[in-house]
């Protein structure tokens, strides 16, 4: 009836997991019972779950990321903290537990903290910034939102039901095969992956078609903000590489369900194929992390120096060129495994080559600043730190790129450093440089700038004090996923690591502080303008946070920081006052397609993994029934009539001019 | 176990281009990171001697120079990994004095297993080497993926299942070395380092013959009681029975390794995690 389902998978005998689980769920229970018992339920639905307005999918997408954040960050505290104490000792971690953190942390933090942040920023900006109403596909949106949140959610109920895997973040076969790895672990990762990979390939689609398609009057491909650019090439990988991704796990899976050998050791299997496959996907996938993330530091440093972008053009095709060639350097993931030294030599010059364009970038952004005024809001100190890191982290990766430097150091904590200062360094960096640039876009109010500046100073230095001994650990020789060791001379760095994580925690206080402090001042830290950095994209021509339809009219583009423009041109037009004609606009309908379709998705991937086959059978039905639906439906948009448009824009309007005429004044 | 400190030619040569190549990029890298810092610096808003220049957004010079510099410096650093992955190939000969000492190593679930076939011995989880001779090394795994790594002896390469991949190294100091796996291979996988002996030339031959009077003999059936999960405290050492245990191995004539004991509750969070503790 229950497959293998029973009593045995609750682990009553792990106190760790059992506590965290515990309160986890007491909070969400409580949190529940709140939102019930106050009468909050109708709003959270009309509003929020069944919106497919995109700014809305956006904020819930950066909402799953900052919580999953917090999950994936406590496994890092628990993995520093057994790395400094279990020298020559077990540690107070058994391997089956610290080798579920460490897989658990992995997979978490790329596929639901980077993945949701980024694409939650994209979805929030990027059709503001294209000038347009909503992305191109809004129901679909908010189908791929949810499938991610029930990607996060299974993986999250393996802490309590069942175990996760203990096989690394990419599961490697044999041992992430049925005969190495029998328990569900495994299940739960692959099964998780596959749905949020579905969602994931969705935003991709939706995305790439929103830039392709929809652009307002004026907004060609080289008048697009860079964040645009990065947007595209990023979700030009997702639609490329995720397939990859999906189609090998599902045959993992074929191999763990239904005795396939793809992976196995026996009958033909062959693991070198897996590590090709999952690395085809994997190595993209880091671009398609960083790329939105540099597109966000183009933004913010363009921004806070009070200029255009320093060789658009040139960024472009930095851009374009990062999303080819990220396509054609899998391979220095495994120099070790016995290639050619043909083979690794052409892998290890492509990998390089990335290093080209991404070093013409970290110039275009310096000469960003060069004859700039700067103002070091948070957003910018971000971006500083941003440079100053990725530059360390870029050095040390274009030194694994040649192969016999990767001989030594493939696998090892330098490793390790070096990724984690690419991503923290770029990716993370890069998602909080965007959070406190357009939180006020999205919520009307800014963020408190102390505290802001407090989490940047703090989760910097903690990020240097973390990895930096990681690096040196790694020149010691200390190879990655180790329990428990004996060599004394690691012991040193492994503490001062935890030290760093210390602060790095911090850092992270201080970021939810700065979001209290600031939701309880909003009223003095209110944008009325919609304009609060004095931006020059079209983001900020709209209120803050922008209408349901975004923008009144389609704003009329015409050149490189539209928005930019127009304000000279009010400037020097004196504005025009006469009140423009206002006509209805047609929004798309909110649709519970999404929730309905990932709640049966849901039932389907815990059936899936613990063998539950009628259930399997029910959940299938119910989202495929969930479609069928949605495909039927006669209505799908609704009306606001030219009044209602009129008298929402009219008092934006009337702050915009103020604040212009303020400007022209001076 | 310092990258830093090699006991080898090939690790001298790996350590030799990480270094370089280090330092050939700190060359670009260093002034890149002064450049942003003083320029954040300078052209900070509230510095009244910087110049705004809002209109300095392209120029063809600055965009020559800023494709350049990472251009050139790769074009150097592709140079430097096209030669070194060539002349370090983990298969490469690596010349050394005396005759070469073939050896075959098996990773097993958690433990080395290193046979001597010309000497008819094996042991496990530490290696004995003579100092100056060229190691020829054999690897494959019995089960899971791992990876054979003597840090101070340089290039480290995957063992897979049915698969033989070839290493060659040279120990040149007599001394204890430390060995250990550098890919993740399961609940034991922290207990897979191994103790390298580099003893002298002259002594090697003693070495094998007090060895070859070990009373445990390794044959396929002590093979499968050895390959068994499970992690091994003891310094094991064997007579070999059949030379070409090896072959067996990897072209799978043994089958490979067993996972973890089957439980009827297979979901449990516990299945296979006994052993390691």
């Amino acid at each position: 009836m229950l497959g293998k389902l029973d009593w045995s998978a609750i682990p009553f005998d792990q106190p760790i997991p059992l506590a965290a689980g515990g309160v986890v769920l007491v909070a969400i229970l409580a949190v529940l019972i709140w939102v019930v018992v106050k009468g909050h339920l109708p709003y959270l639905w009309d509003e929020w779950i069944t919106s497919v307005d995109h700014k809305r999918i956006g904020v819930m997408y950066i909402l799953l990321a900052s919580v999953m954040l917090l999950r994936g960050g406590s496994d890092a505290i628990m993995m520093r903290i057994q790395q400094a104490v279990a020298f020559q000792s077990q540690g107070y971690l058994p391997p089956e537990h610290y080798n579920q953190i460490f897989s658990a942390h992995g997979t978490i933090m790329i596929f639901f903290v980077a993945m949701p942040f980024v694409i939650g920023l994209m979805n929030l900006i990027v059709p503001l910034q294209l000038g347009v109403r909503d992305v191109a596909f809004p129901t679909l949106n908010s189908v791929g939102f949810w499938l991610t949140a029930t990607g996060a959610l299974l993986v999250n109920v393996s802490l309590v039901v069942g175990e996760f895997a203990r096989t690394g973040w990419l599961a490697f076969p044999p041992l992430s095969g049925l005969s190495y790895s029998p328990g569900v672990g495994v299940d739960y990762y692959a099964w998780s992956l596959q749905i949020s990979g579905v969602g994931t390939l969705v935003a991709g689609i939706n995305l790439v078609t929103t830039v392709l398609k929809l652009r307002t009057r004026g907004m060609n491909y080289l008048r697009m903000p860079m964040f645009c650019w990065t947007t595209l090439a990023s979700n030009l990988l997702i639609v490329a590489a995720f397939p990859i991704l999906t189609a090998t796990l599902a045959m993992l899976l074929l191999d763990r369900y239904l005795g396939f050998h793809f992976f196995t050791n026996e009958a033909g299997g062959n693991v070198m194929m897996f590590m090709n496959l999952i690395w085809a996907w994997g190595h993209p996938e880091v671009y398609i992390l960083v790329l939105p993330a540099f597109g966000i530091f183009s933004e913010v440093v363009s921004t806070f120096s009070g200029k255009a972008l320093f060789g658009y053009r040139s960024m472009v095709l930095a851009t374009m060129a990062i999303c080819v060639v990220s396509f054609m350097v899998w391979l220095h993931h495994f120099f070790t495994m016995g290639a050619g030294p043909n083979v690794n030599a052409i892998f290890g010059i492509a990998s390089m080559i990335i290093a080209i364009p991404t070093g013409v970038k970290i110039y275009n952004w310096l000469f960003t600043m060069y004859g700039g005024r700067i103002r070091f809001a948070t957003p910018m100190l971000w971006s500083v730190g941003f440079m100053v890191t990725f530059i360390i982290g870029g050095l040390t990766g274009v030194l694994v790129a040649v192969p016999p430097a990767d001989f030594m150091l493939h696998n090892s904590m330098f490793l390790v450093a070096h990724f984690h200062n690419v991503i923290i360094g770029g990716v993370l960096f890069g998602a909080f440089a965007g959070f406190e640039y357009w939180f006020p876009k999205a919520f009307g109010f800014r963020l408190d700038e102390r505290w802001g500046k407090a989490a940047f100073w703090f989760t910097f230095t903690g990020f240097w004090v973390t990895f930096m001994p990681l690096y040196i650990a790694g020149m010691l020789g200390m190879t990655r996923r180790l329990q428990h060791y004996d060599v004394a001379a690691w012991r040193p760095w492994m503490i001062v690591a935890v030290i760093g994580m210390a602060v790095l925690s911090i850092g992270v206080i201080c970021q939810i502080m700065q979001l209290v402090v600031s939701i309880r001042n909003r009223e003095a830290l209110r944008d009325r303008t919609g304009d609060p950095w004095d931006g020059r994209s079209l983001e900020w021509a709209t209120s803050s946070p922008p209408p349901v339809f975004n923008f009144a009219f389609h704003p009329d583009v015409r050149g490189e920081d539209a928005y930019w423009d127009m304000k000279v041109r009010a400037q020097q037009q004196s504005l025009e006052h006469e009140d423009p004609e206002y006509h209805d606009i047609e929004m798309p309908r909110n649709s519970p397609t999404g929730f309905v379709c990932a709640f049966f998705a849901t039932i389907m991937g815990f059936a899936l993994i613990w063998h539950i086959w009628w259930m399997v059978i029910l959940g299938g039905l119910g989202a495929f029934a969930t479609f069928v639906v949605f495909a039927w439906r006669d209505h799908d948009e609704y009306v606001i009539p030219a009044e209602e448009v009129a008298r929402i824009d009219r008092v934006n309007l009337e702050e915009r001019r103020s604040l212009v005429s303020m400007a022209g004044a001076i | 176990m310092n990258l830093l400190d090699p006991q080898g030619p090939v690790a001298a040569a790996n350590s030799t281009i990480l270094v370089d190549s280090v330092f050939i990029m700190l060359v670009i890298v260093v002034p890149t990171i002064f450049a942003i810092l003083a320029f954040a610096f300078w052209f900070r808003a509230s510095n009244t001697r910087a110049r705004y220049q809002p209109d300095f957004v392209y120029s063809g010079r600055v965009e020559m120079v800023v494709w350049s510099i990472p251009a050139l410096t790769v074009i150097l650093l592709g140079g430097v990994a096209w030669i070194g992955s060539h002349q370090l190939d983990p298969a490469a000969p690596v010349p050394g004095t005396g005759s070469p000492v073939r050896i075959q190593a098996v990773s097993l679930d958690w433990k080395w297993l290193f046979i001597y076939p010309d000497q008819r011995i094996a042991t496990v989880n530490t290696l004995t080497v003579p100092a100056g001779a060229e190691l020829n090394f054999q690897l494959t795994s019995s089960s899971v993926m791992n990876t054979f790594f003597i840090p101070q002896l340089g290039s480290m390469i995957y063992t897979m299942n049915g698969m033989v991949t070839r290493l060659n190294l040279r120990a040149d100091n007599v001394g204890k070395l430390q060995g250990l796996s550098a890919h993740f291979s399961g609940d034991g996988f922290p207990d897979m380092m191994f103790d390298v002996n580099v003893i002298s030339p002259l002594a090697f031959p003693d070495w094998v013959a007090t060895t070859a009077k070990s009373d445990a003999v390794l044959n396929e059936e002590s093979y499968k009681k050895l390959m068994q999960q499970g992690i091994e405290r003891g310094r094991l050492s064997f007579r070999l029975a059949d030379p070409r245990l090896f072959d067996l191995i990897a072209t799978q004539h043994i089958p490979p390794g067993p996972g973890p004991e089957l439980l009827s509750d297979a979901g449990r969070p516990h299945s296979g995690g006994h052993d390691a503790r």
